[in-house]
């Protein structure tokens, strides 16, 4: 596994909520007690990025997916775990010795309506990272490359004077895409970039995007919720739920035949359009607070396998016979 | 050019054009403005030049009082300057005065609310409980020690010469916490914002990400907030002059004339109060009023309609 494009190792991240030290304090049993208050957001991921390769990390809103996704692009410093790149250790490097690997790594993100500069033309947009990371580059090269990459991204390249506030959210989402392509990088984490637009540009995005990794051999870390949509696009899958990965696996496998019960109960909610009477598993309850972790397996309170060892003890990713990976302790036990 | 267009087609532009207070304020403004610059061409006297002064013609009306003549329009102070001059030239301090304390004031506030504003913590603790004890203490109180201690150390005819600067310094640091404040806020908000993030994945430093990127969303509540200071400012050295700690009687500025006529109000002279008294109203009036225009185009939510 050394020829990992990205290696994220036992990866932590907790975030303290608990305000000032005089919100900390609590006066309980005779006592003074400083209390915080932790949002476990991302406990023990780790996974492997091939280069060239998609891998989708799906799960319902607030898993810690995004936080994940941005936890690799090093905008949250993570509190516990490691982050490889190309064989290189890049979680505890200081600003400067990160910049190499800015240049390789890059973000799409959620909102096209937030993530331009609302006093920035596109030109700048696109230049500052560009001259920034190729401080060498002449005018006309830059001019080029800004060119090239507006075309790549279907935008046509006269538009660049304009301000963001004078295009849609689709052909905003291009010149993201853009602003990330242009320093060339390896790999890119798109944190939900369809989910904000309307669902004809949606399809438009994703073909782009398929299209920009077969031609730049580009790597994905594509953060989603939209489950057929991961399906299309994915290589691999990886299931979150409350900062935990249940399953990893290839897309095709899991789609097909979902090990984990909440994968199961995950894709069952998918809208068919054949077939008879709906076979939704409904879970009980509701998800825990990620600031109260339930002990042993984060899943076992709505799980409806569950039993002593799954509240007790917390299920570690095996890795079963058809490559997937799965955290539960009734699949290794064969309890269904 | 293209930025003459630009603007012509901007919603300032629209607004301003049908908002008829708006225009008359801009242009009383430009006018005291002009004639504060050009001072030595426009004032028929000129109120620094003692030989220019003759005791004999204090306490003269205005013109269109029984005793005024047409020598002196607006007539004379109690040392015999011509009042008209004397308001230019002091309205010229003013403004000077005004425009200093709010550039200091917006240096000083908007880098710290910028810094304090996207790094938090305890950088943001720090200035803002300095900001609350600032705000806490009165500017005239604070003023008022310092140019007593200032008097006394440099010498009342030492201190006419750096009244200037010692006001602009006074005005200047006891506002900063505006600035710092409003700042501080619009940056909380952008900072969460995608494209922020977006430059932090570029790997851009955060002195760059603050200035470059946050700093000119910024630029809106500054912009209105700063109409408002130098309309503040401008009253504050006012008040200082007349309290006698600002500008001294030799140059005046209008708080000072202001002052200077005061105790002759009950005498029958109430133009040396009063003229430059409006002179002041009427410099203040213009500024607030077009501060709220900008406060209404900049945050139409606010639009009374």
């Amino acid at each position: 596994m050394t020829d990992a494009l990205l290696s994220v190792k036992n990866l932590y991240k907790h975030f303290d909520i608990s305000g000032g030290l005089l919100d900390q304090i609590s006066f309980s049993a005779g006592r003074l007690h400083r209390r915080r208050t932790l949002v476990k957001a991302v406990n023990n991921i780790s996974f492997d990025l091939q280069a060239g390769e998609t891998f989708s990390v799906v799960g319902e809103s607030g898993c810690g997916k995004s936080t994940l996704g941005r936890t690799i692009m090093g905008l949250y410093p993570p509190n516990a775990g490691e982050i490889h790149y190309s064989g290189n250790r890049i979680d505890n490097l200081d600003h400067k010795r990160l910049l190499p690997y800015r240049k390789k790594m890059q973000m799409v993100f959620q909102d096209p309506y937030a993530s331009l500069n609302p006093r920035k033309t596109i030109r700048q947009a696109l230049e500052a990272p560009l001259r920034y990371h190729n401080p060498n580059l002449s005018n006309s090269e830059v001019k080029d490359r800004i060119d090239e990459v507006m075309i790549q991204v279907g935008s046509d390249p006269q538009w660049i004077s304009r301000m963001p506030h004078e295009f849609s959210g689709g052909q905003r989402q291009r010149i993201s895409i853009a602003r990330a392509l242009v320093v060339d990088p390896d790999f890119i984490v798109a944190d939900e970039p369809i989910s904000a637009l309307d669902v004809s540009i949606q399809a438009q995005i994703l073909n782009l995007m398929m299209d920009l990794q077969q031609q730049r051999n580009l790597a994905y870390l594509f953060v989603a919720h939209d489950l057929s949509v991961v399906e299309h696009l994915s290589d691999r899958v990886g299931v979150m739920y409350l900062g935990s990965m249940c399953e990893l696996s290839e897309a095709g496998i899991l789609f097909e035949n979902p090990r984990h019960p909440y994968t199961q109960a995950l894709m069952s909610a998918i809208p068919k359009l054949e077939g008879g009477p709906s076979e939704h598993i409904r879970l009980k309850g509701e998800v825990p607070t990620p600031i109260n972790l339930p002990s042993g397996c984060v899943f076992h309170g709505r799980c409806p396998y569950a039993n002593a060892r799954c509240t007790a003890e917390n299920p570690q990713l095996l890795s079963l016979e058809d490559g997937r990976q799965v955290a539960c302790h009734g699949v290794e036990e064969g309890r269904f | 050019m293209n930025r003459l267009d630009k603007f012509r087609q901007s919603f300032l532009w629209y607004s301003f054009k049908r908002d008829k207070v708006a225009i008359a304020c801009l242009l009383v403004l430009l006018i005291l403005v002009l004639t504060a610059i050009f001072a030595p061409l426009i004032a028929p006297y000129n109120p620094y030049d003692p030989e220019m002064i003759d005791i004999m013609n204090s306490e003269i009306p205005p013109a269109w009082e029984a005793e005024g003549g047409t020598e002196f329009l607006l007539g004379t102070d109690s040392q015999g300057r011509d009042m008209l001059s004397t308001m230019i030239y002091g309205m010229r301090i003013s403004i000077i005065i005004g425009l200093g304390a709010v550039a200091l004031q917006a240096v000083l506030g908007v880098l710290i609310g910028l810094f304090a504003g996207y790094h938090g913590g305890r950088l943001d603790a720090f200035f803002m409980r300095a900001a609350d004890v600032q705000l806490s203490f009165s500017y005239l109180m604070v003023a008022i020690f310092m140019s007593a201690i200032l008097q006394a150390v440099v010498g009342v005819a030492k201190f006419g010469e750096i009244a200037i600067p010692f006001l602009v310094l006074v005005i200047g640091l006891s506002q900063w916490p505006q600035y710092a404040r409003t700042v501080r806020a619009s940056v909380l908000a952008e900072r969460k914002k995608e494209y922020v993030e977006a430059a932090r994945v570029a790997g851009f430093t955060s002195s760059r990400i603050i200035l470059d990127q946050i700093f000119p969303n910024t630029l809106s509540p500054i912009l209105v907030l700063s109409t408002i200071q130098v309309a503040n400012a401008v009253m504050s050295e006012a008040a200082l002059s007349f309290l006698g700690l600002g500008m001294p009687i030799d140059r005046p500025s209008l708080g000072s004339l202001i002052n200077s006529g005061f105790e002759l109000i009950f005498s029958g002279a109430w133009w040396i109060t009063a003229l430059p008294g409006l002179l002041l109203v009427i410099l203040v009036l213009s500024i607030n009023m077009l501060g709220d225009f900008l406060r209404d185009v900049f945050n139409p939510k606010l639009y009374k309609g």
